[in-house]
C-alpha cells in the first residue's frame, strides 16, 4: 500500500515538475543567457524537396552568425525537421518544436498547405510564426492571426502591381485574363481587380479559368484572342504558362503579356516556350536574380557568394532558393537584434511587426522590408521586368502595391 | 485454456496501461500515440485484405483520404458533429471499397497492386477537381474537437481516448470476423482459391466484401485523422501514405491483428528516429531499419513476438514435467 502511495506521489511530483516550467515560462520560452532556440520545418524529402535547400542555407547562415559571436551574446540553436511537404507531418513536427523542444518561435515553415495545417495551432499557442515561405495572401491577417507573418510579396500584392502598370501605361486597354481556378489563381485575380478598382468593369473584357488537372488551355487562349483583348494577364503555373506563351505566339496574338512571377523561370518556362516567343513578356521581381550577370559587381551579391563558398559550399550558386533563404535568415537575425534583451514571444512578434525600411542584400535596389501591427506583409514593393530574349531586364520605378502611384 | 486466460489478462493489462498514458505523457506524445492508433486501424484494414485474403493493395491511402474528406466536408459544410462523421466515413468507404473490389476481382497479385496504386495516384488530383467541396489544393481547415460533457480533458487527451475506443471496438470486431467462419473462408481463398471454391465458398463475394471492409477500416482511420490533425489537403494523402501503410502492415506482421499495432508504431516513430540519426539521409537510415527488421523478423514483429511467446510457454510447460503443449496454431493467423 505504502509503495503504491509512494508511486502515486512520485507520479504527481513528476507531473507537477512538468507543469511548473510551463507556467513560469509563459513569456520567455526557448531563450537562455547563451542561446535562442528557433524551430523550422522544410521538405527535405518528398515532392517539394527541391525547396529543402532553403532550410539548409538558413542553417548555414545561423552558423555564420554564431561564429561571429551570436546575437547579443546568444548563440542561435536552429532546429529544423523534415516534413516531406505533408501537412500531418508538419503538424507533428511543429508540435514537437513547440511542446518538446520548446523553441522561442517557428520561422520559415515552407508551403501553403503545410502552413495552413499549423496556422490555428501556433496562434492558439501564441507562438510567433514568422516569415513563412509561401505566397498566399492569408498570412497577412493580423486581426485574426496576430502571431503569423508572411515574407515574400503575396499574390494579391503582385496582382496590384500589374494593375497599377496597366492603368498608367494602357488606360484604354481591353484586358483578358487566364487564371487557374483555385485559391492561388483567385488570389492573383483579386489583387489585380482591386488594383484596377472602378476601371475593372470597363477594362476586363474576358476572364477564362482552367483547372490544374486540364491537359491543355489552347481553347482559352483562342477565346481570349477573339475577345479582342490587347492586354493579357497570365496567371498560370509553369506547365500552363509554357502552353499559353506558345499558343498565343502560334496564333499570332500579340497582346501586352503580363506573366505572373510564379512562372518567370528561364529554365522551366521561357526556354521550353521558346525565347523568341517569350520576348516582350512582363513580370514582377523583388529579388536580384542570382544568375543575372548585372549583379556581378554588386556588394550584396558578392557577400552572398562569399558566404556560400565558406558556409554552404555544397549549395548551388545558380539556385535562386539559396538567395531567398539567405535574405530571410538575415531578416530574422535583424528582428532578433531589434528585440534587444527582451526575447519574450510577445516582444519577438512585436518587433517583427515593427520593421522599418530594412534592406536585405539580395532584394532589388530600393525594395525595403516594412511591417506594422496591422500589416504582416513584409515585402510589398516589386519592380517590373521585361524579357529581352535572353534575360529579364528591370525597367521603370518600383511599384508599391498599397501606395497611390 | 491457461494460455487463453493469460492472453486475456495480457490484453487487459495493455489496455489499462493505454488508459493511463494520458495522465503521464505530454500532450505532444499523446498526439503521437493517437496517430499510432489511427495508423493501426488503417493497417488492420489493409491487413485483412493483403495479409488474410492475399489481395495486394498499394492504394489504401486513397481510402484513407476519402474517409478524411467525407468527415471534413460533413463538418465544414453541414456542421455535423465529428462523432457522426466517423461511421458515415466508414460506410461510404465500405461502399466505395466494395465497388472497387468488383472489377479488381479480375486482377491478381501484382496487377491488382498496380490497379490500386493508380487509385493512390489519382485520388489527390481528383480531390482538387471538386474544389467547391474539397477546398482544392488549399484543403479544409477544421477545428479541433473539445472534450464533451464538460469532461476535464484537454483536446489531445479526449481525442486519444476517442481513438483508443474506436480502435478497441474495431479490433474486437475484426478479431471476431477473422477468427470465425468468415475468417477461415477469407484465409482459404488466399491459400488456394480453387479448393476454397470447391468447398462451397463464394470467392467473388468474399473478395469484394473483404475489399469493402478493409476500405471501411481505413476510411474510419482517415476520418479520425481529419479531427486529430484538424486539416485536410490533397498533399496529406500522397502516394507515399499508401506505401507507408503497406510497410507498416508487412513490418508489423501480415495476417496478424496485433501486428497492425506494431506496424503502426514502426511507421510513426522509425522515420523520426532516422531523422534524429542523420539529417542528411534519413530515408537511407529508414531503409536500413527496414532491411534489418525484415531480415531479423521475416514474419514481422508480431511473428517474432509470437515465437518468443511460444518458446516461453513451452519451457514453462516442460519445467512442469508434462508433455510439451501441442504446437500453437500458426502465428501467422493469430
Amino acid at each position: 500500500m505504502t509503495r503504491t502511495r509512494k508511486l502515486l506521489i512520485a507520479v504527481l511530483a513528476v507531473g507537477l515538475a512538468g507543469l511548473i516550467p510551463a507556467l513560469a515560462a509563459q513569456t520567455v520560452v526557448g531563450v537562455t543567457a547563451t542561446e535562442i532556440k528557433i524551430g523550422n520545418t522544410n521538405p527535405y524529402s518528398g515532392p517539394a524537396s527541391a525547396y529543402g535547400t532553403i532550410g539548409k542555407v538558413i542553417g548555414a547562415y545561423f552558423k555564420k552568425v554564431n561564429d561571429e559571436g551570436g546575437i547579443n551574446g546568444r548563440k542561435i540553436n536552429y532546429i529544423t525537421y523534415d516534413d516531406g511537404y505533408s501537412p500531418p507531418k508538419t503538424v507533428e513536427m511543429v508540435r514537437k518544436l513547440v511542446e518538446q523542444d520548446q523553441v522561442a518561435f517557428v520561422f520559415q515553415t515552407l508551403g501553403t498547405p503545410t502552413n495552413s495545417a499549423i496556422h490555428k495551432y501556433v496562434n492558439q499557442e501564441k507562438v510567433p510564426h514568422l516569415f513563412v515561405a509561401t505566397g498566399a495572401t492569408k498570412w497577412n491577417d493580423p486581426k485574426n492571426f496576430p502571431w503569423t507573418m508572411g515574407f515574400q510579396p503575396n499574390y494579391q500584392t503582385e496582382g496590384r502591381v500589374y494593375a497599377a502598370h496597366v492603368l498608367k501605361n494602357h488606360p484604354d486597354a481591353k484586358v483578358g485574363i487566364l487564371y487557374q481556378n483555385d485559391d492561388y489563381g483567385k488570389d492573383y485575380l483579386k489583387g489585380f481587380e482591386d488594383g484596377l478598382g472602378e476601371a475593372a468593369k470597363k477594362m476586363i473584357v474576358l476572364k477564362q479559368s482552367h483547372e490544374v488537372t486540364d491537359p491543355t488551355i489552347d481553347s482559352q487562349i483562342v477565346n481570349l484572342k477573339n475577345s479582342g483583348a490587347t492586354v493579357f494577364f497570365n496567371i498560370t503555373i509553369p506547365k500552363f504558362a509554357v502552353q499559353a506563351i506558345k499558343k498565343s505566339h502560334d496564333i499570332g496574338w500579340k497582346p501586352v503579356h503580363y506573366l505572373n512571377n510564379v512562372s518567370s523561370s528561364l529554365a522551366t518556362v521561357l526556354k521550353p516556350a521558346g525565347l523568341e516567343a517569350s520576348r516582350g513578356l512582363i513580370t514582377a521581381l523583388y529579388m536580384k536574380e542570382v544568375t543575372d550577370p548585372q549583379w556581378k559587381n554588386d556588394k550584396g551579391f558578392q557577400d552572398w557568394v562569399a558566404f556560400m563558398k565558406k558556409y554552404y559550399p555544397e549549395g548551388a550558386l545558380d539556385d535562386q532558393a539559396n538567395g531567398y533563404g539567405y535574405n530571410v535568415a538575415i531578416l530574422v537575425a535583424h528582428t532578433l537584434r531589434q528585440c534587444g534583451n527582451d526575447l519574450s514571444r510577445e516582444n519577438i512578434i512585436r518587433q517583427a511587426a515593427n520593421l522599418k525600411n530594412v534592406e536585405l542584400p539580395l532584394l532589388l535596389p530600393g525594395i525595403k522590408v516594412n511591417t506594422s501591427p496591422t500589416d504582416h506583409a513584409p515585402i510589398e514593393q516589386e519592380q517590373l521586368a521585361r524579357f529581352d530574349g535572353e534575360r529579364w531586364v528591370t525597367f521603370g520605378e518600383l511599384f508599391d502595391a498599397f501606395r497611390k502611384q | 485454456m491457461t494460455s487463453r486466460l493469460a492472453r486475456h489478462a495480457g490484453l487487459l493489462a495493455v489496455l489499462a496501461l493505454a488508459c493511463m498514458l494520458p495522465f503521464v505523457l505530454s500532450n505532444f506524445r499523446l498526439f503521437q500515440f493517437t496517430q499510432v492508433y489511427i495508423y493501426a486501424i488503417a493497417i488492420l484494414g489493409l491487413n485483412m485484405l493483403t495479409g488474410y485474403n492475399g489481395q495486394f493493395s498499394l492504394g489504401h491511402g486513397a481510402f484513407y483520404a476519402v474517409g478524411a474528406y467525407v468527415s471534413a466536408i460533413m463538418m465544414d459544410r453541414w456542421h455535423v458533429p465529428y462523432g457522426w462523421t466517423i461511421p458515415v466515413a466508414g460506410v461510404i468507404c465500405l461502399v466505395v471499397g466494395f465497388l472497387f473490389g468488383l472489377p479488381a476481382l479480375r486482377l491478381e497479385g501484382l496487377y491488382l497492386a498496380l490497379a490500386t496504386f493508380s487509385l493512390a495516384l489519382a485520388v489527390p488530383q481528383i480531390l482538387k477537381y471538386f474544389e467547391h467541396w474539397t477546398g482544392g489544393s488549399q484543403g479544409i481547415v477544421l477545428s479541433k474537437p473539445k472534450a464533451p460533457l464538460g469532461l476535464p480533458l484537454s483536446p489531445d487527451q479526449w481525442l486519444y481516448f476517442l481513438t483508443l475506443a474506436v480502435l478497441v471496438i474495431l479490433f474486437w470486431l475484426g478479431a471476431n470476423l477473422l477468427r470465425g467462419r468468415v475468417g477461415r473462408a477469407i484465409v482459404a481463398i488466399r491459400d488456394n482459391h480453387i479448393s476454397a471454391e470447391a468447398m462451397g465458398i463464394n470467392s467473388a463475394l468474399y473478395k469484394s466484401l473483404v475489399f469493402g471492409v478493409s476500405a471501411a477500416y481505413t476510411g474510419v482511420a482517415g476520418a479520425l485523422s481529419a479531427s486529430v490533425i484538424a486539416f485536410v489537403a490533397p498533399d496529406s494523402f500522397n502516394v507515399f501514405l499508401s506505401i507507408t501503410l503497406l510497410i507498416g502492415s508487412v513490418i508489423g506482421g501480415l495476417a496478424s491483428i496485433s501486428g497492425a499495432i506494431f506496424g503502426a508504431f514502426f511507421i510513426q516513430f522509425v522515420p523520426n528516429w532516422a531523422q534524429d540519426i542523420s539529417k542528411a539521409a534519413p530515408w537511407a537510415i529508414f531503409g536500413v531499419f527496414l532491411i534489418v527488421f525484415m531480415y531479423v523478423m521475416p514474419f514481422g514483429i508480431a511473428g517474432a513476438v509470437g515465437r518468443i511467446w511460444i518458446r516461453m510457454t513451452r519451457s514453462r510447460v516442460l519445467q512442469a514435467g508434462r508433455d510439451p503443449a501441442p504446437a500453437h496454431h500458426a502465428h501467422t493467423t493469430t
